[in-house]
């Protein structure tokens, strides 16, 4: 298996140097240096002269992937693409435009985005697996068709109406709980409060339905009637053996996006206050950061690869029939 | 379930009589006014910081030398930390005193004199150990160990305020690292400033080139020609020729003091890497200090434990006193001990958070106008009933700003550089046209809400030269209709636009259609309507117009290089001038040919030589017949077609007092007044936690789940399954 794994992680340099390299190339078609230069100066009274010394400051006067005017390796060396790249890969992110160290940025903002993200996955994945198990168990009955068609009812309404409806109903007009904002401790319950049930809510519908399919999938197999005919409840037969080998589609959708915790909500961080590195993947968006974005691209990169390797031996761990080579 | 409810209930109990208050309950009733921000700030340094965004917070403890005047309008400079007004020196080459107005002026002398006793916030940059040295100026790695933020140092201290940390300041406008969007106009007027940058310059180099690239540069040690100190409280700044608007800069942030061993603690190795620069905590000597930078969540000024205390307004305007404005006349300021501003992104949150009493203040949003203002017969603004009963108040004011839809003065169509004088002729018809059939009347009803007042040429009202009445009217666009302007018909715009040759919006000579094209970076399904609207008014001359959507850099650039043929944008004042206004159409400020900030490019030789007039005379009879003049060359040569002057509409809570809205002056925060316990009783009263859907939240999931409990059991209990 330890091979198994050198071999995936070695995989993943040429994929990160992929995505670095396009995520590269997608910035630098929207913007330029010169752009960059004048969104951080501002676009009141800026001279040439300071754009030029901005851009020299920060190595964004070297051309972007090739350079013509040096010599040998230094031609690819001496470049933004290359000067920016290398210390991603030693995890220097570096500072932003505005001169902020971005890894002290993302070691402060990482608190309250797993705050938010933690609880809604847990309690999510609760609620889902325990509904799909309730639909599986009552199938075929009105109890299953009304709740298949609530769940279709509540994929089909977008995120943003949960959290606009939810700050409307359950801060504006019922006065239960702030409507935005953060603070650190215990205090943070409050403000967490109402963005997890509207996260749980908001995937209530679509993961239900997928899990009653692979639940119900399981049901039919011809294990399940053997341990019925052994005369097993019905809670033990789906907790104890349907729950158990229905968990590799489970664990494909659920563990790839453990790691993926860490860089928070973009819309939810956004409309509750909360300043986690959803909303500062956002804020470099909008100030044009290309630091800062290629930075959480590079995290979010590595840890979708992380996901994916977890989700791979997490398949050992419940199924010994699998085996990584 | 119930278990679960209880513990919810006593969580948000425990936050005081309501549940939904962001802030800390033992926080009731405290002197501390709550805002709010959307945008981040990107600098806090006053060298580089510009933005209105930044002045909110650096204002309130930077302190220039002179501020305007809160409640006198039009808008009056006075002194802030200088005893008196500068005085001004007119010089000839020789440095002798002549008058103001000679021609043998060759530079400007202006002596400010600041008053003694002024002391710095608390700041570990000025701490001293029993020696009296500095105690932290020789930081090694080791003891920034445990140092993330400014409040990590155990130690504080003050210092008194001199005449040196302005001119250090000054200085620091030129430093290479650091710049400063001023730099450029101030190297145009201060003496020596330029060949001063060119010498950092080196300096900088030097240190580069002997492996300390980045280390502090003493500013102190280096001689600026154009600025020096008299004495301890006292310098002179030599400006080149006239300018007398320096005087309004000299209220600005730009020229606040910024004491040297600040600049040196934080220069040194490894404070930097901690997020601790002058860019991120500002140092002053103002009402208020910052004590919480988060830009993430929360900013927090709380009050300078150091300040000397000053004394309210005693007098403003005829209706002040009315309006209970000089109840705190002569009292010390400021009133408020702190102040809270929360980031929101969002502006659902933000507004209902401001109807719930948790924010203070609050501007007007499009989506909320409706339910917040309501609009008289008379054209009168007024809050709604809704907001009144809630003792909301409204405060309205022209911005000092406008809007405008220029047309390229390089463009071959509708520029003004062609080669033979009929050409130039048709083009300015064409533009007079188009500057009619665009009803800004309409956009502002549309768009805007109502809130702003068509723009009769560039300069708004409040500002010397804006001229009221039927003198103010664009005899180009308008007509005297009794009492107001009113808007030629779009007949006067065809007639025009057959005269430039182009009858019916086809070319006279090759019969095509006459195709327009403006850049814009309006581009979104938000922004159709506004897009739609412009086709509108061009199509009433039957002129096709292509909208060209583009980002905004990529805007830019064809601003920049004078590739776009219309578009529209607009302008801000730094300070209450004419000359603030008069020269975005100064010739050799053209976007294309210098970066300036003329982005239409425009020239006109006459313009340009009363512009040169202008700019240097005091207020008076004389200017604003050049003024005058002036206008009548703009609105007859149309190089934009005006739009309109935004007006800034803001709501308070009845329980702040003493506000006025001051487009110019940012450091408000020490005139304004909070009576806490109203707003506590406000708040218990409109938030009074709703508890009945939390019942029928128990009462439908044992509803929902009855059924399930007993189909549950039933198939438990039955012989067969399937």
């Amino acid at each position: 298996m330890l091979a198994y794994v050198v071999r995936r992680l070695l995989y993943a340099i040429p994929i990160l140097i992929g995505v670095n390299l396009l995520t590269f190339l997608l910035f630098f078609v929207v913007n330029t240096p010169d752009d960059m230069a004048r969104m951080q100066l501002g676009i009141k009274r800026v001279t040439p002269e300071a754009i030029a010394h901005w851009k020299a400051e920060r190595g964004y006067d070297k051309p972007l992937l090739y350079n013509r005017n040096a010599e040998g390796a230094a031609r690819v060396t001496n470049t933004i693409f290359f000067e920016k790249s290398v210390k991603l890969f030693a995890f220097e992110f570096g500072r932003a435009d505005d001169g902020r160290d971005i890894g002290n940025e993302i070691r402060t903002r990482m608190g309250p985005s797993l705050a938010i993200a933690v609880p809604t996955f847990v309690l999510g994945l609760f609620v889902t697996v325990s509904f799909a198990l309730l639909l599986a168990f009552f199938r075929a009955t009105y109890l299953d068709f009304w709740g298949v068609v609530l769940c279709v009812a509540m994929m089909s309404i977008s995120s943003l109406f949960y959290i606009i409806g939810g700050q409307y109903l359950v801060s504006k007009v019922w006065h239960l709980v702030p409507i935005s904002g953060y603070a650190g401790g215990l205090d943070a319950m409050r403000f967490l409060l109402l963005p997890v049930l509207i996260g749980v809510a908001a995937g209530i519908g679509s993961s239900t339905r997928w899990y009653r399919t692979i639940f119900l999938e399981e049901i039919g197999k011809d294990y399940v009637r053997t341990a019925r005919a052994k005369g097993l409840s019905e809670l033990a037969v789906l907790f104890r053996h349907v729950l158990k080998n229905a968990l590799i589609p489970i664990l494909t959708g659920v563990v790839v996006v453990i790691p993926l915790l860490f860089m928070g909500s973009l819309l939810t961080e956004s409309f509750f206050g909360i300043p986690g590195l959803g909303s500062y993947t956002i804020d470099a968006i909008n100030a044009q950061d290309f630091a800062v974005v290629r930075a959480m691209v590079f995290i979010g990169s590595v840890l979708y690869i992380a996901g994916l390797l977890l989700t791979d031996l997490s398949y050992t761990l419940v199924d010994p029939r699998v085996r990584l080579q | 379930m119930h278990a679960w409810l209880l513990a919810f209930a006593a969580l948000l109990a425990g936050c005081g009589e309501v549940w939904n208050n962001p802030y800390p309950a033992q926080d009731g009733g405290r002197n501390i006014l709550y805002g709010a921000f959307t945008e981040r700030p990107k600098h806090l340094d006053p060298v580089q910081s510009y933005s209105s965004d930044e002045s909110e917070f650096n204002s309130q403890i930077y302190e220039p030398p002179l501020q305007y005047h809160y409640l006198k309008r039009p808008y009056t400079l006075v002194p802030l930390t200088a005893e008196t007004m500068p005085r001004v020196r007119s010089v000839n080459a020789a440095g002798r005193d002549v008058p103001a107005d000679s021609p043998g002026v060759a530079y400007t002398l202006y002596e400010i004199r600041i008053r003694p006793g002024i002391l710095y916030q608390p700041h570990p940059a000025f701490a001293r150990g029993p020696d009296g040295n500095l105690l932290y100026h020789n930081l090694s790695q080791a003891d920034l160990k445990e140092v993330y933020s400014l409040g990590d140092f155990p130690q504080t201290g003050t210092r008194e305020l001199t005449a040196e940390d302005y001119i250090y300041q000054i200085k620091r406008l030129a430093h290479p690292r650091l710049h400063s969007p001023l730099f450029g106009l101030m190297s145009e007027y201060i003496a020596g400033f330029k060949e001063f940058a060119e010498r950092l310059k080196a300096e900088d180099k030097t240190l580069a080139d002997s492996g300390r690239r980045g280390a502090w540069l003493d500013l102190s040690t280096l001689p600026l020609d154009g600025v020096e100190q008299i004495d301890k409280y006292s310098y002179r700044v030599r400006i080149k020729g006239r300018y007398p608007q320096f005087a309004y800069w000299l209220a600005m942030n730009f020229f606040a003091p910024v004491p040297i061993e600040a600049d040196r603690f934080f220069a040194q190795p490894g404070m930097a890497e901690r997020n601790l620069t002058l860019d991120w905590y500002p140092i002053g000597t103002g009402p208020y200090m910052l004590t919480e930078n988060n830009p993430n969540a929360r900013m927090v000024l709380e009050r300078n434990p150091n300040f000397r205390g000053e004394p309210y307004p005693d007098a403003g305007e005829a209706d002040d006193a009315a309006a209970g404005l000089l109840a705190a006349a002569g009292r010390r300021m400021p009133f408020i001990d702190k102040a809270v501003f929360s980031r929101e992104r969002e502006g659902i949150p933000y507004w209902n958070k401001f109807l719930q009493g948790y924010y203070d203040l609050s501007g007007i949003s499009s989506d909320s106008f409706d339910q917040a203002v309501r609009v008289s017969v008379e054209g009168e603004a007024g809050v709604s009933p809704e907001m009144a009963a809630k003792g909301i108040k409204l405060k309205t004011s022209v911005s000092a700003s406008t809007y405008y839809f220029a047309f390229n003065w390089l463009d071959p169509v509708v520029g003004g550089e062609q080669s033979d004088a009929a050409a130039r002729a048709r083009a300015r018809k064409l533009r007079q046209a188009i500057s009619i059939a665009l009803d800004w009347e309409e956009f502002i009803s549309i768009f805007a809400n109502g809130r702003g007042i068509p723009a009769q040429g560039p300069i708004p009202s409040g500002i010397f030269g804006y001229r009221e009445g039927r003198d103010g009217v664009n005899p180009v666009v308008y007509d005297w209709a009794g009492d107001a302007p009113k808007r030629k018909p779009i007949e006067a715009a065809k007639k025009l636009l057959a005269e430039a040759g182009y009858p019916g919006g086809r070319d006279a000579q090759s019969g095509q259609p006459l195709v327009l094209y403006l850049d814009t970076t309006d581009r979104g399904p938000g922004d159709k309507p506004r897009l739609d609207w412009y086709r509108k008014q061009f199509a009433k001359l039957a002129i096709q117009l292509e909208i060209r959507g583009t980002d905004y850099n990529r805007f830019q650039e064809k601003v920049r290089k004078g590739a776009a043929q219309m578009f529209a944008w607009g302008w801000l004042a730094d300070y209450p001038d004419p000359e603030n206004f008069l020269f975005l159409f100064h010739g050799p400020q053209s976007r294309a040919k210098a970066q300036g900030e003329n982005a239409a490019n425009y020239a006109n030789p006459e313009y340009d030589r009363l512009f040169e007039q202008v700019k240097h005379m005091e207020n008076g009879s004389a200017r604003q017949a050049l003024i005058d003049r002036m206008m009548a060359i703009l609105r007859e040569d149309a190089p934009w077609s005006f739009g309109y002057h935004p007006k800034d509409y803001s709501l308070y809570h009845g329980w702040v007092a003493n506000l006025k809205p001051n487009l110019m002056a940012r450091n408000s925060l020490k005139y304004q007044r909070i009576d806490a316990a109203l707003r506590e009783r406000r708040r218990a009263e409109w938030n009074r936690p709703v508890l009945w859907p939390l019942g029928l939240l128990v009462v439908v999931i044992v509803a929902s789940a009855a059924p399930a409990v007993i189909g549950w059991r039933r198939r438990e209990r039955s012989k067969g399954r399937t």
